[in-house]
């Protein structure tokens, strides 16, 4: 049984979703204030962690770490909203892809896992 | 892989054991070597390394940009030594005399120096060096051509501006480099490319763009120098000579008062930039203000380079 990242294309799947993703939330303006004077490049190295992490890919986070590089955000404000903003961003950026609805779904799940780490609760 | 032939691994002149299967991040971390790094998954970047002698892995520089590859960098992550490999941190080049040969200005504030060195730089143009001037202080300066060519703003009080300004032809001076990414790599030649700048942001630019047309690149190439207003363009008479000889490529001088801000003119002139190739440079905000346009018009981000110029000595 391949695994949801093998399934989804492993590394050259994450190439092609990253700068979908990321356009998505740059032009959202719900959340992309968040990301005003960040510098583009270390910004979509992070993204494509975080996509090899939510695609279940070889990058293991500890909610420690999704804690401490999310506190500054949730400082000025992060909250659940933003946070369902990204999901639906990256569920956006798949379906343009043509990823199948149920391995969507399953990325999903594991966007949610992060869910309390990222948000400090 | 048996252990007899296993592969030497070096950490500069530090031989690294390396066990069967280690990636080079494993060898280097188990030797004490603080690397930095974070995903191990070759998705962060964080782990850049330069090899200096070896045979680089192909795979050790998956999604790395081609100026990046080109220049010897991989993902120590990702990196299963094949072969003998000797690594070092990203480079910072040599340390090397150089003389002043000539400076002329080239507008009210900018002044062309020209410096010969003692041995070659092995830049390319558009990449930049740090000069320093005898006492020890030094500043960076983006090469504009195959020759050490730098465009330097005279800044009201500074240091090393205005002591070029006064130098003469013959003065000694030491340049550290070369650094940076920003510069051309031919991969495909008809691709168009847009590069775009404010003040001696120029400067790589300039370099840059003589690089591509003399590697014979076809695609359309879109220069736009930005400024406040006249005073502040530069070499506009050579801009326009190259765009009557090269058709393939258009000088757009922006000024400020007369064509608003820049990154509105480029998404005027091309609201879509699917497949093209950019550069940017000059001051952050700038650079960081076009990058995102790039981008958001659709450029891939692996297919922008940017520069930004720090004010300081550090870049």
């Amino acid at each position: 049984m391949p695994t949801l990242y093998e399934q989804l294309g492993g590394a050259p799947a994450v190439e092609a979703a990253v700068d979908l993703f990321y356009r998505k939330v740059l032009l959202d303006d719900r959340i992309n204030g968040f990301f005003e004077g960040v510098d583009m490049d270390r910004q979509i190295a992070k993204q494509k962690s975080f996509l090899t992490m939510v695609f279940g890919g070889p990058v293991s986070y500890s909610g420690q770490d999704m804690r401490r590089a999310h506190a500054h955000l949730v400082a000025r404000g992060l909250n659940d909203g933003h946070f369902d903003a990204v999901v639906e961003n990256l569920g956006a950026s798949l379906a343009e892809l043509g990823v199948a609805a149920e391995l969507i779904n399953e990325v999903a799940a594991l966007a949610e896992t992060t869910r309390a780490d990222v948000l400090g609760k | 892989m048996s252990s007899a032939n296993s592969p030497v691994l070096h950490w500069e002149d530090t031989p690294v054991p390396c066990l069967e299967g280690d990636t080079a991040l494993e060898a280097l971390l188990r030797a004490g070597i603080a690397i930095p790094h974070s995903c191990r998954a070759g998705a962060c970047q964080s782990c850049l390394v330069q090899a200096k002698s070896g045979a680089v892995p192909a795979a050790a520089q998956q999604g790395l940009k081609d100026s990046l590859r080109a220049q010897n960098y991989l993902l120590a992550c990702l990196c299963r030594p094949e072969q003998d490999l000797t690594l070092a941190p990203p480079g910072q080049g040599v340390r090397i005399p150089a003389f002043l040969t000539e400076a002329d200005w080239l507008s009210d504030s900018v002044l062309r120096v020209r410096l010969a060195a003692s041995e070659p730089l092995g830049h390319r143009p558009g990449q930049y060096l740090t000069l320093f001037r005898p006492d020890g202080l030094g500043r960076s300066y983006s090469i504009a051509g195959d020759d050490l060519e730098l465009h330097v703003r005279r800044i009201p009080g500074g240091a090393m501006s205005n002591w070029l300004a006064e130098a003469q032809p013959g003065d000694a001076v030491t340049i550290q480099g070369p650094a940076g990414d920003c510069f051309y790599t031919p991969g495909d030649p008809t691709q168009p490319m847009l590069l775009a700048g404010a003040g001696t942001g120029l400067a790589p630019l300039f370099g840059i763009l003589r690089d591509a047309l003399r590697q014979g690149h076809q695609g359309p190439i879109w220069l736009y120098h930005g400024a406040l207003n006249e005073r502040g363009l530069y070499l506009t008479t050579e801009l326009q000579a190259m765009a009557a000889e090269y058709p393939n490529f258009a000088y757009r001088p922006a000024l400020l008062d007369r064509d608003g801000p820049l990154p509105e003119l480029i998404s005027r002139d091309h609201p879509k930039l699917n497949g093209w190739r950019g550069f940017v440079c000059g001051d952050p905000t700038i650079v960081n203000m076009l990058r995102k346009r790039l981008f958001l018009g659709g450029m891939a981000s692996r297919a922008i380079s940017a520069d930004a110029f720090l004010p300081a000595t550090l870049k």
